[in-house]
């Protein structure tokens, strides 16, 4: 069993491994609108045979560049402007294309972020498989296609000897990234590059990818450079970790010790993110609910996507709705907000049905029920200056106009933390992320609503600037008495702002309940498998759960399978 | 009171990288103009350069529009700059009417199919469902004639006429731009912030003139000029097949047809009006890649 | 293979449909005409006798419908009808016209596809460079200017300052191959050269899309040479585009042969059907623009119908 092998003992057995990549004050410029400006700004970074080393940043932090840079390579628009690149005696700045044409592939592989597009739709996985050892001349053919089945196998691949000849857009996603991993194997390299693996992934997929990508690298003691903006991945994959924000080096320190004792603010900070608990509300005396999800059945066309869906949300309460793509709780929130009319079944707000299309609904209705967007660069319209994107709700459905409407404007920016003076006459192109989050906020409260669905309202912000929303969100329930739908895939959010949870599966509702219950077992198998595939902090958790795992399949126990077997 | 001092805090901490420009939208517009490479500039002086031509035509021509003040086509001589046509009438008065006449057709025309096209096309992406089907196919068919031949066929029915012809190219054109228009609307109406004004309860009125069009602004400026041009060339050439713009009023693409014999004696008189004709398109060309390079913010190498 | 074959034979369908959507647009345009068409043609001075044998002569005193029906069998024998102008049959004036103008297509295909793809790929490979900016400025030159612009040009210097080649190329069913593509040289000419500007263009565009795509990146980390990325990896997924390309082109070809047939004298379709307009003889002018929509309709399905054969993602279904 290969998967016992800890993060600790090979970080140890290694540790004394000689130096295989040196990088020395690396600067990465890049172009944008006729100028160029740094992305990378004078990193070091050491790595030693058979390492494995974590690089964490948000977006934008220039993790993947450097990644890249490992091999030699910049993307077009990039160029490496500084510093030294060392791999295994070979300075890279230096090197011809062909030196490192003769590297890449052969001694350093690449693992891209989405394996879907990155392998080439016209030919077989196998073919792509065995294009680097024969093309760098290390093996035959035939050779090369055997030790792709042998690979495959070992990656845990179904049908290993049969999954070669087919074509990529034939193979599921989480197959296709392990199958990438094989392909950066093929050579036997000494440098694996993993540049997010598993961000495209669902959690119960990204587990298996994330085991079989350490066993293969421990399997043949290859060094890998991990990069992904995920902390409890890193966790797992990495003997060392150098946090990266804004192209300069935060801190860096063996995986145990960054976690347990960090010594940078914003490394603190990130760390401290999923420590933000929400109050607890007393359970709801009301006898009506607000808002009634009531036997909705729901489809696209033909394809039903929603099948008898109830619960109810009450005031001054956050109900999350988790689940993972394509489990039908965005869908969920289309029935609610009149998007897509059910089949069957309906939804009652304040005891009284409300019609199924929102074209026929009243502006009242309307009113009452305000969402909040994902991505909130798409959320508002960029050519609209925060005073009007704030103010059209005022004017439309309260009929304020002139100074009132200025006013509660105002009120609202201080409401949401913002300063009026400062920001009522910018455009969002003049917001940051989190910012632009709080304008929708603004706008949805604009409304005066007692309803909110907020759509992954975090996902797509940094950590820092997520924990701020949620504060600001929690804080306005409690002031306003306002019902929440979160609907949400990530679980540490839906223990820090939920009062009910409902787990949501191939568009049907698993299991509902309290928070409490619902984080004590026993749980329902998918709710199981769903929480236990959330990746935590601990270093130990991905050994330990695989472990937990094997046993129980020991045991004759049912361990649901991963929708990606 | 401490739980917002720390969110602020955090606040400046990563927001920090916000980039706060608000220059004036001139100094904007003259520091890109500076920027800009040479192909870009020369395009805008030729552009700028026909405007005023075509303005000030009565001011800056030596004669009348159709006034015949010689014989026929009378050599380059002190009163005749460029000499006479096949009338005996100045060749460098009817270059600069023809400016006027046939640049303002075609802006006309162009303009007629931004508003149905550009209509059309918004509306469509909108409302979709059966609107967008039955334009869309309606559009489908009308492409699948070559606009030319469509545009000769309407012409036999209809007769020539400058009415007829700028009714008849800009419907044909306008499928170009309800294409444009529609593609361009689609990626704007699919974003959060139009299902937000829909769930708001907002009419369609104000989804297109205040959530779409200022979006799709950029793409469908760039398309007018590139529209101008492929009209400007289509009418010069039904012109110049002597089925456009009719005598006799002045027009570049017929005068180049009328003194054509000129050339077998290696007169280039007549390549003038092709010539003036030629600069034009290659100006606004020019012009529109420049923009089009800038306002997508495009690099060829991604 | 059954997604494939179910694709194409509704893109087939489809341009069925349109080809019969078309030729009824082509037919019945001339009921969009307020008033009376013969009244109209005629003019205000024809007596009364004359508009009613002209109305016999078109069949305007029949249904639309019949007349369409009729009109559309008639073709599908390749009886056209009879020329107003001339009292000739149709099929006659059109027979070796169509020849000549598919004749000076088909040169001009043949001299601007090869060399519109080879400077267009070579523009994409070598992206920037000053030979690519160059390329841009004069191919944006190019496409701006009018055909009979760089057709006078021609003459101009090949014609009258150097007679090389003659400015009117009148042939006829009894001109030699080799005598038929001489005269035929500097239509052709023109014609590549507002074809090969826009086809160039499009090429590069394509190409450079195509080597964006993270299988290109992929294929580069891989230590592959440059040679292997751009046969193995780029050319199996550039079908689509460069078929697109030339399908294009070639349709814009058809169009453009008629500015140039005027220019030239050149004894074609578009010679033809710009008389006829002049003319007003409807008939030509319907069966004319019948012959070229069918052709570029024709063009487009053949675009898309490899399109959809060379989409590896099709080819082998899930």
């Amino acid at each position: 069993m290969t998967t016992e092998t800890g993060t600790t003992e090979r970080g140890a057995a290694n540790g004394g491994g000689d130096v295989l990549l040196e990088m020395r004050g690396l600067r990465i410029e890049g172009q944008s609108d006729e100028q160029w400006s740094d992305i990378v700004k004078g990193l070091d970074l050491t790595l030693r045979r058979g390492e494995v080393l974590g690089l964490i940043g948000e977006s934008g932090a220039g993790k993947s560049t450097m990644g890249l840079a490992a091999m030699g390579y910049a993307r077009p628009g990039c160029r490496i402007s500084g510093g030294s690149i060392l791999f295994d005696g070979m300075d890279l700045m230096t090197a011809s294309e062909d030196q490192k044409r003769s590297l890449r592939g052969a001694r350093i592989a690449y693992v891209a972020q989405s394996a879907a597009a990155s392998f080439n739709p016209a030919h077989k996985l196998i073919e792509q498989y065995a294009e680097m050892p024969v093309r760098h001349g290390l093996k035959s053919r035939t050779e090369a296609n055997a030790d792709a089945v042998e690979l495959f196998g070992r990656l845990r691949l179904p049908d290993p000897e049969g999954i070669g000849f087919r074509y990529p857009h034939q193979v599921s996603g989480g197959q296709l990234q392990r199958a990438m991993t094989a392909m950066a194997m093929s050579c036997r390299p000494d440098l694996i590059i993993f540049d997010e693996p598993t961000t495209a992934l669902d959690v119960t997929t990204q587990i298996e990818v994330l085991a079989t990508i350490r066993d293969i690298v421990d399997q043949f003691n290859t060094a890998a450079i991990y990069i992904t903006h995920d902390l409890a991945v890193v966790a797992q994959m990495a003997d060392r970790i150098m946090v990266l924000r804004y192209g300069e080096l935060v801190e860096e320190a063996e995986t145990r010790r960054m976690l347990s004792a960090p010594t940078q603010d914003y490394t603190k900070s990130l760390w401290a993110v999923r420590s933000f608990q929400k109050q607890a509300v007393m359970a709801p005396e009301e006898a009506t609910p607000l808002v009634k999800v009531d036997h909705v059945t729901a489809a696209y066309g033909d394809t039903p996507v929603l099948h008898d869906i109830s619960f109810e949300i009450h005031r001054g309460r956050t109900v999350a709705v988790v689940g993972e793509s394509g489990s039908g709780k965005s869908t969920t929130a289309r029935v609610i907000t009149g998007l897509l009319p059910p089949v069957s079944g309906q939804v009652l707000f304040d005891g009284k049905p409300l019609p199924g299309d929102y074209r026929q609904r009243s502006k009242d209705q309307l009113r009452h029920a305000q969402m909040i967007y994902q991505m909130p660069d798409t959320a508002i319209n960029p050519r609209q200056r925060v005073r009007d994107i704030i103010g059209r709700p005022l004017s439309f459905y309260l009929g304020l106009n002139g100074r009132e409407r200025e006013q509660r404007v105002r009120g609202l920016l201080e409401m949401i933390e913002l300063d009026p003076d400062a920001f009522i006459d910018r455009f969002p192109g003049e917001l940051s992320g989190g910012q632009k989050q709080r304008i929708c906020i603004a706008r949805a409260l604009a409304a005066e609503p007692a309803f909110i669905i907020c759509d992954e309202v975090t996902s797509a912000l940094d950590q820092l600037v997520a924990e701020g929303i949620l504060k600001l969100l929690d804080r306005i329930q409690r002031e306003l008495n306002l019902a929440y739908m979160f609907i949400t895939h990530d679980i540490a959010t839906v223990r820090a702002v939920s009062d009910e949870v409902i787990v949501m599966y191939q568009g049907r509702i698993v299991e509902q309940g309290p928070k409490d219950e619902m984080f004590t077992p026993p749980h329902h198998d998918y709710t199981d498998l769903l929480l236990s595939s959330v990746p935590e902090m601990d270093p130990d958790w991905l050994d330990t759960l695989l472990a937990e795992r094997a046993a129980r399949k020991e045991r004759g126990e049912s361990v649901m399978a991963s929708g990606d077997q | 009171m401490t739980e917002r001092t720390e969110t602020d805090s955090s606040l400046s901490a990563s927001e920090a990288f916000v980039p706060a420009v608000r220059a004036g939208i001139w100094s904007v517009v003259g520091r890109e103009l500076w920027k800009a490479p040479f192909s870009a500039k020369f395009g805008l002086l030729v552009v700028v350069a026909y405007v005023v031509v075509a303005v000030f035509a009565p001011v800056l021509a030596p004669f009348g529009e159709s006034e015949i003040v010689g014989s026929e086509y009378e050599p380059w001589s002190e009163d005749f700059l460029l000499g006479t046509d096949n009338l005996g009438r100045d060749m460098l008065t009817r270059l600069i009417y023809g400016a006027r006449n046939t640049i303002g057709i075609a802006f006309v025309t162009t303009c007629l199919a931004f508003l149905i096209g550009g209509f059309g096309g918004i509306l469509a992406a909108i409302l979709g469902g059966w609107t967008d089907q039955l334009l869309s196919r309606l559009v489908d068919v009308l492409m699948a004639i070559p606009q030319l031949i469509f545009a000769l066929l309407l012409l036999t029915i209809v007769g020539t006429s400058v009415p007829a012809l700028v009714g008849i190219i800009a419907v044909l054109d306008s499928t170009r731009v309800y294409r444009l228009a529609r593609a361009v609307s689609m990626n704007v109406v699919v974003m959060d912030f139009v299902e937000a004004s829909r769930l708001r309860g907002e009419g369609i009125v104000w989804i297109a003139t205040r959530e779409v069009l200022p979006n799709i602004l950029p793409p469908l400026a760039a398309e007018f000029g590139l529209r101008f041009c492929f009209v400007f060339l289509l009418i010069s050439a039904l012109s110049f097949l002597g089925l456009g713009i009719q005598p006799p009023t002045a027009d570049w693409g017929s005068m180049v047809r009328d003194n054509a014999t000129l050339i077998t004696y290696s007169d280039i008189t007549p390549l003038l009006p092709a010539a003036a004709i030629a600069l034009l398109t290659v100006g606004v060309n020019f012009v529109v890649d420049w923009f089009l390079h800038k306002s997508s913010g495009l690099r060829d190498d991604h | 293979m059954y997604k494939i074959v179910k694709m194409v034979a509704q893109r087939l369908a489809l341009g069925l449909v349109t080809l019969f959507v078309v030729s009824l647009i082509i037919f019945l345009g001339v009921e969009l005409l307020p008033g009376d068409l013969a009244q109209e043609i005629l003019g205000r001075s024809a007596t009364e006798e004359t508009v009613a044998a002209f109305r016999r002569d078109l069949g305007l005193d029949l249904p639309p419908h019949t007349r369409y029906i009729e009109w559309l069998a008639g073709i599908v024998q390749g009886d056209f009808g009879r020329s107003l102008a001339s009292q000739r049959e149709i099929s006659e004036l059109i027979g070796v016209r169509l020849q000549n103008t598919l004749f000076l297509a088909a040169l001009a295909a043949i001299i601007s596809v090869p060399l519109a793809l080879f400077l267009g790929v070579m523009a994409a490979l070598y992206r920037n460079s000053v030979y690519d900016r160059a390329v841009n400025v004069v191919s944006l030159s190019a496409v701006s200017f009018p055909e009979f612009f760089i057709a006078y040009i021609l003459i101009l210097y090949l014609a009258v300052k150097f007679p090389w080649f003659p400015s009117l190329a009148n042939v006829d069913p009894t001109t030699p191959l080799m005598e038929r593509a001489y005269r035929s040289f500097l239509p052709a000419l023109t014609l590549t050269l507002v074809v090969v500007a826009q086809m160039m263009r499009m090429t590069r565009a394509a190409i450079i899309n195509l080597l964006a795509s993270p299988y290109i990146e992929m294929a580069n980390l891989k230590g592959l040479s440059r040679s292997r990325v751009i046969l193995y990896h780029a050319l199996p997924n550039a079908w689509a585009p460069i078929i697109n390309v030339i399908v294009l082109s070639l349709a814009y070809l058809i169009v453009g042969v008629v500015v140039v047939e005027v220019v030239f004298i050149y004894p074609g379709l578009g010679q033809l059907i710009v008389d006829s307009v002049r003319t007003r003889d409807i008939p030509v002018v319907q069966a004319c623009s019948l012959i070229f929509a069918a052709t570029y309709i024709l063009l487009n399905l053949t675009a898309d119908v490899l399109t959809i054969l060379t989409n590896p993602r099709l080819l082998h279904p899930k």
